[in-house]
């Protein structure tokens, strides 16, 4: 145990040996440890940024499909609604069209009917005129019974 | 008997270099074995890990960087926790060093003791001593914890103003009114910190050089019986006392800052 001065160069040699660690040791792989830890960091955050994204699109898909089934269902109903009008609109119609040919046809036929009964009272009159001017021919004088052939004529 | 006591003497005696014309005293020897090789673990630490340095990257480390990573992360994070002076530029390299430096001069004691002198017998053909183990040396014990005791100095200035820490020298622990006290308690503890420090190391270091040579003194067909436990065990010690050795400087650096 024999303190000499080996001391003076082990303390020169620790001095030298701190120096160049703390100039070129340390620093590079702290710069590099460092680095490591904020791309970790880094990634970590973006990993979660992109759950919370994932978490935000599922809720909107969720809500636009929501939104999509119940326009859907408006849609559907609105389909059906107006079906049914044009359904009943059409049955109207055409209600409403057979009746009109049905009056058409029974003002025809009517007219077909006066227009057929005018002819046979004018048919049936001049017959009986003829009938009775064929009786009368005989004994009654024409230009006397005129006036009486002509109103009778008339109230047929 | 005597044989013994030289095969010992030889083992523990150092290389010595005499400057001073063979004067005794502090000037007047130095220590060649311990200088020089620790100069060479130095260096080996500084090129291993400046290597590293120069080659790490951050994506698809090499498992050599991931080893360097490893013991950087483990200083780092002791620095982290027991440090609370701030940040520092000096602390983790400092402690990276003493650990490494000190495991490597630890590590040398798991040689075997006859190695050195077996090849310089039998291939430089001299008897000159070498001792490998640099930290059964109170000289390199010493040097790293005065310049512990330096940079101690040093924080408590930094961080509280040469002023506060003279101040803090006389009025701690037990307030103004006792300032011879508490200046005596205060050197006590600044010059028990280096010299704890210092041979904490070299005793674990020595006695462990020592029962190396003392195994090998047994006959050869034993020696495995006591050398392989306690070598086993002192892969344990070196790493440990290294550890000891780091997180103790961290300790008292961080103690530096803080007032009481």
């Amino acid at each position: 145990m024999e303190i000499n001065v080996t001391i003076i160069g082990q303390i020169i040699t620790f001095a030298i040996l701190v120096l160049f660690t703390m100039k070129f040791v340390w620093p590079p792989i702290n710069a590099m440890m460092e680095e490591r830890a904020n791309k970790i960091a880094d990634g970590l955050a973006a990993a979660e940024k992109g759950k919370q994204e994932l978490l935000d699109a599922e809720t909107r898909v969720a809500e636009e499909l929501k939104h999509v089934q119940s326009r859907a269902t408006e849609i559907m109903s609105n389909a059906e609604k107006r079906a049914g009008q044009i359904v009943s609109e059409a049955k109207d119609n055409a209600i409403k069209e057979g009746k009109k040919i049905l009056e058409n046809a029974n003002s025809q036929i009517e007219q077909e009917f006066m227009k057929a009964r005018e002819e046979l009272r004018l048919k049936v009159a001049d017959l009986v005129i003829s009938g009775a001017e064929q009786i009368l021919k005989a004994e009654i004088n024409q230009e006397r019974h005129e006036a009486i052939l002509a109103s009778l004529k008339a109230e047929l | 008997m005597s044989s013994s006591t030289e095969y010992i003497m030889h083992h523990l005696s150092h290389n010595i270099l005499v400057l001073d014309n063979g004067n005794k005293g502090f000037f007047g020897s130095v220590h060649l074995d311990t200088f020089s090789t620790s100069l060479f673990l130095g260096f080996i630490f500084l090129a291993v890990f400046i290597y590293a340095a120069r080659k790490v990257r951050v994506e698809n480390p090499t498992k050599f960087q991931l080893f360097i990573e490893i013991i950087i992360d483990m200083v780092n994070q002791q620095v982290k926790d027991i440090y609370h002076g701030g940040k520092s530029k000096l602390i983790v390299p400092l402690s990276l060093t003493i650990f490494c430096w000190v495991f490597l001069m630890n590590l040398m004691d798991l040689l075997p003791v006859d190695l050195l002198n077996f090849i310089n017998h039998n291939v430089a053909n001299s008897e000159a001593k070498w001792r490998i183990v640099s930290s059964a040396d109170v000289n390199a014990t010493f040097a790293m914890s005065i310049s512990v005791l330096f940079l101690i100095i040093f924080y408590s200035i930094k961080s509280k103003g040469l002023l506060g820490w003279i101040k803090e020298l006389f009025s701690a622990p037990f307030g103004i009114a006792f300032a011879p006290i508490n200046f005596i308690f205060q050197m006590v503890e600044l010059v028990a910190k280096p010299i704890s420090l210092a041979l904490r190391l070299f005793g674990n270091m020595y006695a462990g050089e020592l029962i190396f040579i003392l195994i090998a003194l047994l006959p050869w067909g034993v020696q495995w019986l006591l050398g392989v436990p306690w070598a086993i065990f002192h892969i344990l010690i070196i790493t440990l006392q290294a550890y000891v050795f780091m997180v103790l400087t961290i300790v008292y650096l961080s103690l530096a800052t803080e007032s009481h």
